[in-house]
Parts: structure tokens; C-alpha cells; sequence
């Protein structure tokens, strides 16, 4: 065992799958220079064009990824900051997630693309985004939202081995959280959510960083009788429905916890999911607390009390006891 | 001549390398041809879903373009891109069973018209989204080069495309890590009405291959063997390791932007300017280039088996059956996804 950061993980992952398999790759903005953490020593063990620093062109890049992926690499994309997929999301969508279908399975695009959502850390609505939700919606591409160092890095190898686009959604606020990693190989499956504290009386489904915040809210709820089941799904895409349809079944509440804006998002997937498919088990309404559907302001005063914590958690959950 | 040689030369029989090359491009652009004004016919009587962007008029290029490649290089093409497959030496069958959303169909019902793409001769697929082939292209350049084989990819776009970020973007990188790619602009004049002149501020595309440190040239494209000439000289550097080359034919489609009666009307262009261009038919021209190496009486040939092939492509399409709808779920991942019921953890 060893105590790592989220961000050693994530490096680990990438390592060991780079020595394992020479088909996989790193690139992006600075990859080589290590500036973001997650890359540090690669440069010197697998040289500039397996560590291959990219201009500035995120469109441009993606699609060639996405090429390299067509003729048998295995290409690990760094957007570094989340908001920056934007400028790729055409190669996303329209050529990473449609190729395999399109071509009637003549190819298929083994690549991962790694994003961090660098939000509550005063960085304003342009660099703040927590945008794994949009992503949802488009067939085709996996999405993936780690919220410890175990998962980041059982996720990550999980993805470099898997014959389709990932996208994996870091939480910036959680790289430098630690967490224990086992010394020997391990990957974590794909659509396999983790009940991260057991209970009976609501379900309490979290997504990335407020994973943690779900658990602190449980443990203060617990010390009042109340007894909540946090689920990280850990994957968006594909998502483990049976695990949060049973847990409901057990607690008949539901509260969905995300740090994505509120209208199309992932809680609202979530949500109505269960609203059609464990409706007859609830016995309150379900329940949201996501980021308003708001732009993220610069100023700490203004962005506090955007994203749903520990406290904020803890209160839903008793209302909707209540209820 | 006779740098690449990507297909059988065996069954050409008692002729020579060139020989057997220049009827083979002459086979191909019959192909091209034909297949289009097949699929013209189809369109016309109601039996291809969506839309057709032919590119009847461009054959020379096309043709001429894809035969400098090997059989096992690589090649990236876009909405007007039934004929780059056939360059490249897709057979016609499953073509056409494709553009009639066929189960034995190249992409089995999947891609259509716009979608053509014959991974098993390299064809990496066409993208309908305008430009968005050119960083497709420079990647699958990127995978070769770093896997130390030394295929080169043929990268079509239009006039059009080049406006869109990717062109340069893609330009950019494929110069800065010399990649083994070669970009083919397809400059036809026109991008659906919008003449070149008025999205472009420079008449050549090639001048802005300047910018990036990349040699271009321009060529006539409606003389295949120009084409062929250039793009060979662009592939061997490719080869080499040299880097990338910018290639821009100045061609004519004959046809509107797509079929259909959307563009009868339109006055983009005029009677006259068409018929100039059509007396410098890339097929004609090639006819006459030919008449000193090869007997009228073997392109007379070629000419009846191409209308064969084509017939049978046809039938091949009409007889093969739809696919089953449950097909209409299959090839969305490869991995599949299986959800997993959830663990216990202490997080
Ligand atoms: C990104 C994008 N914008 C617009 C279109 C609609 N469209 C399809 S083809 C085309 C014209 C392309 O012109 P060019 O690149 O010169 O190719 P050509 O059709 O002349 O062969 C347009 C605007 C599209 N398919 N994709
Ligand atoms: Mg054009």
C-alpha cells in the first residue's frame, strides 16, 4: 500500500500502461515539461514523441488522435482544463463517437481524453466548467468522473485498455486529496458503481468531488440516527442503474448530488431514471442539489455556495426524511 | 511513371508496366464515372435516402491522385468521396450496396453516400464534416511514423475545407513533426454556391502551404497523369520522411453541389463556364494522352467491362437484403458496455 495523491495516480496509471503497452501515448499542451503534475519522468523513459507536446489546437489535435487511434495507437489526450474541450468537441463528437457506428465497425477509436474541472478555485466562467454531463448525451463515447486516487487510477487503466473513447473527468479540487493505492496491478470495471457508506434510509448518489462531501454528510447524519447509502456511479457512461435502483428499493429516498449546472445534467439523468424505474419504491420526491444554472463568477464571495457541501448535503437529506 | 503500383499487374498480360498502369487508371476513372451516373440514376428515381454529392468532372484528380499510393498506404476522403475509394481500389459492390443502405454495404447500412469507406484498402472513411478529415489524416500519418512502417496518407479536401481552422491546424503539425501525409485540394471552384473568390482572399490554395514551411504545387486536374506525376513526387517525399506536400488540382464538377432539383435554378455559375470545362473532360483527355501506347481497340474494352462491373455492382445492390432493424443497434461501441452491479467500499 502505498498513501498517493489523486494526481501520483493518474501519473502511475499512465506509466505502467506506457511500459506495458507501446502502442499507447501521451499528448497534449506541455505534456513533456510535467507542468500539471501528471506526466512528471515520462519524457525521459518514453522520449518526445510518446510524450508529444502539442501547439495549441485543440480541434486539430483531437482529430489527430483520433487518426492515430484508426491505425492501431493508443493515444492518452491531456486537454489540461476542462473548458478547452470545447474547441474539440466537433472531433468528439462527430468523429470520435460516430466512427465505429458510421463505418459499420470497420474501425473503432481506442483513445482517452483526460480533462480536469478546475472549478471553485476563483478562475471565472471561462475555465471553470464541469461539463461531463454534455458528454452524456452523445452515443458512443464513455464517460468517466473518478472521485479518489484508487479510482483514478484503476479508471484510467480501465480506459487506456478499452477499444473506445473515454472521456475522463478529473476533479481538479481533488488532485492533491490522498488516498491508499495497493502495490500490486489492479483496474476498476466500467459500470460498476461503488457504495461507498452503506444505509437504509436515503440514497444519496454523488458525482467526482462530491463523493467525499456525500460521505462527510452521512457520517454527521449518522451521529443523528440517520442512515444514508452514498453511491459513487464512478462511470457516467455506461451507468450502474441496478446498484442505485436497489439502493432506492431499501431507502425509498433519492437526493442526487452535482457539481454540474442543473438543466440537462447529470443529476437529472439520474433522477429520471429512477423516476422511471423505481418510482412505486420512493416514498418522497426526488430530490437535486447541483450548481445553479448560473455562470461561475470570479470572486470567492460570489462562487461560495455554488456547489453543493457537506452541510448543504446533509440538510436535503434530512428534508427529504422529512418529507 | 511507374514509382507505386497498387494493384495486380499479372493479369495484364503481355503489356508492359506502364501500359498495364495507365489502363488501370483509365479503368479506374471509367469506374468513377460510371458508378456516379449510376447512382445519378438511383437518386433520380427515388432510391437513395438523403443526399449524393457526385463528382463526375473531378475523376482525373481523383484517379490520378490515389494511384501513386500503394495498396497498403492510406487514404482520407469527405462528402464527395464515392469516387476516392475506387482510386484507391475499393471494389464497386459493396459501394454501391452501401449508397442503397444494404446489408453487405461497405459500412453495412451504416454510413451512406457521404460515409463511403473501405477500410480493407485503406479508405479510412469519409467525413461529411467539412475539413474535419485533414487531422484524421495528419494522425493516421502520426501512427505510422511512430510506428516506424513507412505508409503515407493521402489526405482529399476541398477549396471549400480549406477555410475551416483544420486545414491549418492540420498543416501546422504535419510540417512541425514531418509527417509522411500529402494533402490533396480538390479546389473545384466552389463551395456548394460560394465561388472561391469570395471565401478565399488568394485565388491558390497551395500559397498558403508557404506558411507552414510545406512545398506545394498546382496542377491541371482533369490531366490525370499531372496529377499523378505531382502526387507521386509528393509521396516519395512523404516516404523519405521529408514531410508533408500540399498538392492543389484545379478541377469542375460537373453536377450541382448535390443531386436533386434544390440547386436547379441557381445562377452561381454560367452555361458557358460548364461547357469549357466539360471540353476538357479528364476522361477525354485522357483517351486522347493514351492513343500512342495503348490500342483504341483495349479502351474500347475496358470501356464495356466497366459497364459491366457497374451492372453488376447494381445488381449485387438491388439483390442484397436490408439490414435487420435490430442492426440499427450493433457497432456503437467495441468494447461492449455491461454494467456491473455495484461493490462495497469504504470509499
Ligand atoms: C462543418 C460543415 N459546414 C457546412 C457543411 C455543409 N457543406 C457540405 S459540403 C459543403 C461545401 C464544401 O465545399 P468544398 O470543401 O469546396 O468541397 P466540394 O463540395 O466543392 O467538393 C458545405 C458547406 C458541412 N457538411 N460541414
Ligand atoms: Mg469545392
Amino acid at each position: 500500500m502505498a498513501n498517493i495523491t489523486f494526481l501520483e495516480a493518474v501519473a502511475q496509471a499512465q506509466r505502467e500502461e506506457m511500459a506495458r503497452d507501446e502502442s499507447v501515448f501521451l499528448m497534449g499542451e506541455d505534456v513533456s515539461g510535467n507542468v500539471y503534475g501528471s506526466s512528471g519522468g515520462l519524457l525521459d523513459e518514453f522520449g518526445p514523441q510518446r510524450v508529444l507536446d502539442t501547439p495549441i489546437c485543440e480541434s486539430g489535435f483531437t482529430g489527430v488522435a483520433i487518426g492515430a487511434a484508426m491505425v492501431g495507437m493508443r493515444p492518452i489526450v491531456d486537454y489540461t482544463i476542462a473548458s478547452f474541450m470545447y474547441l474539440a468537441t466537433d472531433q468528439l463528437v462527430s468523429m470520435a463517437a460516430k466512427s465505429s457506428y458510421m463505418y459499420g465497425g470497420q474501425t473503432h477509436i481506442p483513445a482517452v481524453f483526460r480533462a480536469a474541472m478546475f472549478y471553485n478555485g476563483g478562475i471565472a466562467a471561462q475555465h471553470s466548467d464541469r461539463n461531463y454531463s454534455m458528454y452524456m448525451n452523445v452515443p458512443g463515447l464513455k464517460v468517466v468522473v473518478p472521485s479518489n486516487p484508487y479510482d483514478a487510477k484503476g479508471l484510467l487503466k480501465t480506459a487506456i485498455r478499452d477499444e473506445d473513447p473515454v472521456l475522463i473527468f478529473e476533479d481538479g479540487n481533488l488532485w492533491g486529496q490522498k488516498g491508499e493505492i495497493p502495490d500490486e496491478e489492479y483496474l476498476l470495471p466500467f459500470g460498476q458503481a461503488n457504495i461507498c457508506h452503506a444505509g437504509s434510509d436515503v440514497t444519496i448518489v454523488a458525482i467526482a468531488a462530491r463523493v467525499g462531501e456525500s460521505i462527510k454528510a452521512a457520517e454527521a447524519l449518522a451521529k443523528e440516527g440517520i442512515s444514508a447509502e452514498v453511491i459513487d456511479p464512478r462511470t457516467l457512461v455506461p451507468l450502474d442503474t441496478a446498484t442505485i435502483l436497489e439502493s432506492v428499493a431499501k431507502t425509498g429516498r433519492l437526493l442526487v448530488v452535482d457539481q454540474g449546472h442543473r438543466t440537462c445534467g447529470a443529476a437529472g439523468e439520474i433522477a429520471a431514471m429512477v423516476a422511471e424505474k423505481g418510482f412505486w419504491n420512493l416514498q418522497a420526491p426526488i430530490k437535486r442539489l447541483t450548481a445553479p444554472d448560473m455562470q461561475i463568477p470570479f470572486s470567492s464571495a460570489l462562487e461560495r455556495g455554488f456547489y453543493p457541501d457537506a452541510a448543504m448535503i446533509a440538510l436535503a437529506a434530512r428534508e427529504l426524511i422529512e418529507e | 511513371m511507374c514509382a507505386a503500383v497498387n494493384f495486380d499487374i499479372s493479369v495484364w498480360g503481355g503489356m508492359s508496366v506502364d501500359q498495364s498502369l495507365l489502363l488501370e487508371m483509365y479503368r479506374r476513372m471509367g469506374l468513377v464515372r460510371q458508378f456516379d451516373e449510376a447512382v445519378q440514376k438511383l437518386f433520380n428515381s427515388g432510391r437513395i435516402p438523403g443526399s449524393a454529392h457526385l463528382s463526375i468532372g473531378q475523376e482525373g484528380e481523383v484517379v490520378g491522385a490515389c494511384m501513386a499510393l500503394r495498396e497498403d498506404d492510406y487514404m482520407v476522403g469527405n462528402h464527395r468521396s464515392h469516387g476516392h475509394p475506387i482510386g484507391k481500389g475499393a471494389g464497386v459492390n459493396a459501394l454501391m450496396a452501401e449508397i442503397l443502405g444494404k446489408s453487405t454495404g461497405v459500412n453495412q447500412g451504416k454510413g451512406g453516400s457521404m460515409h463511403l469507406a473501405d477500410f480493407s484498402v485503406g479508405s479510412l472513411g469519409e467525413s461529411s464534416i467539412v475539413g474535419s478529415g485533414l487531422p484524421v489524416a495528419v494522425g493516421a500519418a502520426l501512427g505510422s511514423q511512430m510506428q516506424g512502417n513507412d505508409r503515407v496518407t493521402l489526405c482529399f479536401f476541398g477549396d471549400g475545407a480549406s477555410n475551416q481552422g483544420y486545414f491549418h491546424e492540420a498543416m501546422n503539425m504535419a510540417a512541425l513533426w514531418k509527417l509522411p501525409v500529402v494533402f490533396l485540394c480538390e479546389n473545384n471552384g466552389y463551395g456548394v454556391t460560394t465561388p472561391n473568390n469570395r471565401a478565399a482572399a488568394l485565388e491558390d490554395i497551395s500559397a498558403r502551404a508557404a506558411g507552414y514551411g510545406t512545398p506545394s504545387s498546382i496542377v491541371d486536374g482533369q490531366q490525370c497523369l499531372e496529377v499523378y506525376d505531382a502526387v507521386t513526387e509528393a509521396v516519395e517525399r512523404a516516404r523519405r520522411g521529408d514531410g508533408p506536400t500540399l498538392v492543389e488540382a484545379k478541377t469542375y464538377r460537373y453536377h450541382h453541389h448535390s443531386e436533386g432539383p434544390l440547386y436547379d435554378n441557381m445562377t452561381y455559375r454560367s452555361d458557358e463556364e460548364l461547357a469549357a470545362w466539360k471540353l476538357r473532360d479528364p476522361l477525354l483527355l485522357f483517351r486522347e494522352q493514351l492513343a500512342d501506347s495503348v490500342a483504341v481497340a483495349d479502351l474500347d474494352r475496358m470501356d464495356e467491362q466497366v459497364k459491366q462491373d457497374i451492372a453488376a455492382a447494381l445488381e449485387f445492390a438491388e439483390q442484397s437484403p436490408l439490414p435487420e432493424p435490430e442492426e440499427a443497434y450493433t457497432h456503437l461501441y467495441r468494447t461492449p458496455v455491461v454494467v456491473i452491479e455495484g461493490e462495497l467500499s469504504n470509499g
